[in-house]
């Protein structure tokens, strides 16, 4: 009998897995991008109370995607990790700001509040701009030799993981707004949407580059997007990307409410699924194939009968913990 | 002066490693008793439950915020530092670790916020239920950890291939020959860790005269609660040290400061085992007593260091050291327990002065235990990462510069003696702010209240100081 190949299977459960993290810590961390602009400290409080229930939950999906990939691909995560050293710790780093500020700057004194402000909002940014130099460096590519990484320290630095480095924090805080226009009412409402208009306007310059950008790197990459029939059957993901963008606009135009988070959730996607497009079928870019990198076939069956019980089950109470605290947080609440 | 990158990830591990595991010692422990409060509250109504359980939960939030964030940084320390040993035992661990995050750390993240934030939003039952997942998540997070840990201790169910490991039997992988000690050993210490900041704080209000219908019931309740856990944590000691002496018997030279393999062998007290020159030096010793506790015969053999070659031994000083300093502490709190009860029979537990000051002065002893026993285990498993198959010194990630190493140590420890002290500045507070002022549930999200169901609101109205609905306060 021949053996079953989990790896398309694992390749969806962790692009699952890393797209939830993406999106979910995605908002929390815009909501502390945009934290220091807000009209005043008594937003601040809503904007932090919006995420405070749930951002524990949002960043357990960035360990999943971590343990995940070490799990079912193993080769990728002894090559990855250590060709982006910087970033990581950088990143960890400032995680660990961001989240000890939820507990503690509401314990904080009046005189001291201002920096739990701080931490949270440089916190989420750095950890943002950090996730945004790993992605141009992944996308990029590592020098690979044999079974590790043979590239330099620094290697992630480049002028293309700069602009997705920016592009990402132009797209958190975008989803970091229109989660707030969700959430809220009133004044912090009206400069949620403020805030989501132009945020909506550099996403779209910025996204538009990198997407250009992205087949100069790697003749795989051109072919990919510009052979025959390719190019007519992918046209659509950067024409609904478009669409979907002059739609967010519209939707926070029109005053929705929950239209212009949803927009842009499915832009997320399009910008997913284009990178997905663009690097298949390879989990470390131009050099290591998922098929190359997986665990053993019996790694990843044992870990893939608790996964796929245990991964509907996390999806629901996730679901459950969101519906306890639904609707508008409201100004004036206190959070003690 | 070249850096050593594998001395240095070493250390580097060490550090976020020890200052992690304070918090686990802390929540796990914290997390059960919550949820035996809330259960308790639940279940007679006794609004003294209640206090102390908002009490600690609040004290429980922060220092599970920096649990959690604490924690993440773990796992991304096999990959940056560690990619040779991720690469070769992926295959097992990987499984084990991505286990731990699918049972555990999802529970805990999504229950805590109703835990914290969802008392008025949920009906009691079910905030009581959260309360249980998240305790449950802890000791779930344990079980996967410590499989792991135990896993590279005494490693069982594989085979290499091409220098890979493979998992044959994960029954064989999980349930690997010190896993159940360990895991016993590991667990009970941090009940007992929490039951001692309990206790600790406990005195600190009786002593000042504060909050003491809680603190009376604090005090109680967990030292009736150590009364059986602490002998019971020296009787699995016991037997986790004769597992170590069955499958790490280099380890167990080590700790016991035994050079040469022979029969009737003393126990060392105190001494200073010597790397270079092969002997404990200044030892005193009980004759035949290390061949009693460890073969339970008083002429059984024991093997001493000089059993392995150089290469092979663990750097004994603080294997030793350490070890003593863990079975001191155990020792220590066997006498507070045993006084707690002598006082108890006598009905002079809460008003005791210079026992309630014994108690504070014993609060941080079990974090200190934690550390040592930590340190015991891992630096007596030197100098393999899997015990007697890979080295830690061939673990390391190729590609790593020793300058590297050295910026990434040096930018954790200035973050975490930032993080932590101030994390602690701010428990503090909390614990001088006391549970009595608490008169009303906590830490609601006030402005997502809605009214609760009426058969909730019902079975809610009972309880005094439990308003229904809360008012936004100014």
């Amino acid at each position: 009998m021949m053996p079953l190949d989990f790896v398309p299977l694992w390749t969806l459960i962790l692009g699952f897995g890393v797209f939830m993290y993406v999106l979910m810590d995605g908002f929390d961390l815009g909501v502390g991008i945009l934290f220091r602009r807000a009209p005043n400290d008594a937003a601040r409080d809503i904007m932090m109370n919006s995420v405070a229930p749930i951002w524990d939950g949002n960043e357990t999906w960035l360990v999943l995607g971590g343990v995940a990939l070490l799990a079912a691909f193993p080769l990728a995560f002894a090559i990855i990790l250590p060709a982006v050293y910087f970033p990581i710790l950088i990143m960890l780093m400032a995680l660990i700001f961001r989240g000890i500020a939820f507990e503690l700057r509401f314990k904080a004194s009046p005189q001291s509040k201002h920096r739990w402000d701080a931490a949270f909002h440089y916190g989420s940014l750095v950890a943002t701009l950090a996730q945004g130099f790993l992605l141009g460096a992944f996308v990029q590519g590592f020098r690979v030799d044999g079974r590790f990484f043979a590239g330099g320290s620094f290697d992630w630095l480049t002028p293309f993981s700069v602009l997705t480095a920016i592009s990402l924090v132009l797209g958190y805080a975008l989803l970091g707004a229109t989660w707030l226009i969700m959430k809220t009412e009133g004044v912090l409402q009206d400069w949620a949407r403020a805030q989501a208009r132009w945020l909506m306007g550099g996403v779209l310059v910025c996204v538009g580059i990198v997407s250009v950008w992205t087949p100069f790197l790697e003749p795989k990459i051109w072919a990919r997007w510009f052979s025959w029939p390719n190019i007519a059957l992918l046209s659509p993901v950067p024409i609904i990307s478009i669409w979907l963008a002059l739609w967010v606009w519209r939707s926070i135009d029109r005053r929705a409410e929950f239209l212009p988070f949803l927009g842009t959730i499915a832009l997320f996607t399009m910008g997913y699924l284009g990178l997905v497009i663009s690097l298949w079928p390879n989990i470390v870019p131009h050099s290591v194939s998922l098929w190359d990198a997986a665990a053993a076939p019996r790694s990843q069956a044992f870990l893939l009968v608790g996964t796929l019980f245990l991964l509907p089950v996390i999806v629901g109470y996730t679901a459950w913990s969101y519906w306890v605290f639904r609707g508008k947080v409201r100004a004036g609440a206190g959070y003690h | 002066m070249t850096l050593d990158p594998v001395l240095l990830s070493r250390l580097q591990f060490f550090w976020v490693i020890s200052f992690h595991i304070l918090l686990p010692a802390f929540t796990v422990g914290l997390a059960c008793y919550i949820a035996v409060l809330e259960s308790l509250y639940l279940k007679t109504g006794d609004h003294t439950y209640f206090r102390v359980s908002v009490f600690w939960t609040k004290i429980f939030a922060v220092s599970f915020g920096l649990g959690v964030v604490s924690g993440i940084v773990m796992p991304f320390q096999f990959g940056t530092n560690w990619s040779r040993f991720s690469d070769a035992a992926a295959n097992v661990i990987g499984p084990l670790m991505a286990y731990e995050g699918l049972t555990a750390f999802f529970l805990e993240a999504s229950f805590l916020g109703v835990l914290l934030f969802g008392r008025k939003l949920v009906p009691p039952w079910a905030h009581c239920f959260a309360a249980a997942m998240v305790a449950v998540g802890t000791l779930f997070s344990s079980f996967w950890i410590l499989a792991l840990n135990s896993w590279m201790q005494t490693p069982a169910g594989y085979e290499i291939i091409d220098g890979r490991f493979h998992a044959v039997d994960w029954i064989a992988v999980i349930f690997n020959p010190s896993f159940p000690f360990r895991i016993s050993h590991t667990v009970t210490a941090f009940l007992v860790t929490t039951g001692f900041v309990v206790v600790g704080v406990a005195a600190y209000y009786l002593r000042r005269e504060r909050a003491t219908v809680e603190a009376r019931k604090m005090l109680s309740m967990t030292l009736w609660l150590l009364t059986f856990l602490v002998p019971l944590q020296v009787a699995i000691g016991d037997l986790h040290g004769l597992n170590t002496f069955h499958h790490q018997p280099a380890k167990l030279a080590a700790m016991e400061g035994h050079w040469e393999t022979r029969s009737g062998a003393p126990f060392v007290i105190v001494g200073w085992p010597d790397q270079q020159a092969e002997v404990t030096r200044w030892a005193i010793e009980v004759p035949y007593l290390g061949s009693l506790i460890l073969t339970h015969t008083l002429d059984g053999t024991v093997r001493g260091l000089k059993e392995w070659p150089r290469e092979d031994r663990p750097p004994p000083a603080i294997v030793f050291w350490s070890f003593r300093v863990m079975v001191g502490i155990g020792m220590l709190m066997m006498l507070v327990v045993v006084l707690a009860n002598w006082l108890r029979w006598n009905s002079r537990l809460y008003d005791t002065v210079w026992f309630l000051r014994v108690c504070e002065a014993c609060l941080p002893l079990g974090f200190v235990a934690v550390i040592a026993g930590w340190i015991t285990t891992e630096v007596g498993r030197q100098p393999w990462v899997i015990y007697g198959l890979m080295r830690t010194k061939d673990a390391v990630t190729p590609s790593l510069a020793g300058s590297d190493v050295l910026v990434s140590l040096i930018i954790y420890m200035i973050v975490y003696l930032v993080v932590y002290p101030v994390t602690l500045y701010y428990m503090i507070g909390l614990v001088r702010a006391g549970p009595e002022i608490e008169e009303e549930p906590d830490r609601p999200i006030e402005g997502l209240q809605r009214p609760l169901p009426a058969r909730a609101a019902a079975g809610a109205a009972g309880r005094p100081g439990t308003p229904i609905i809360a008012e936004p306060r100014p």
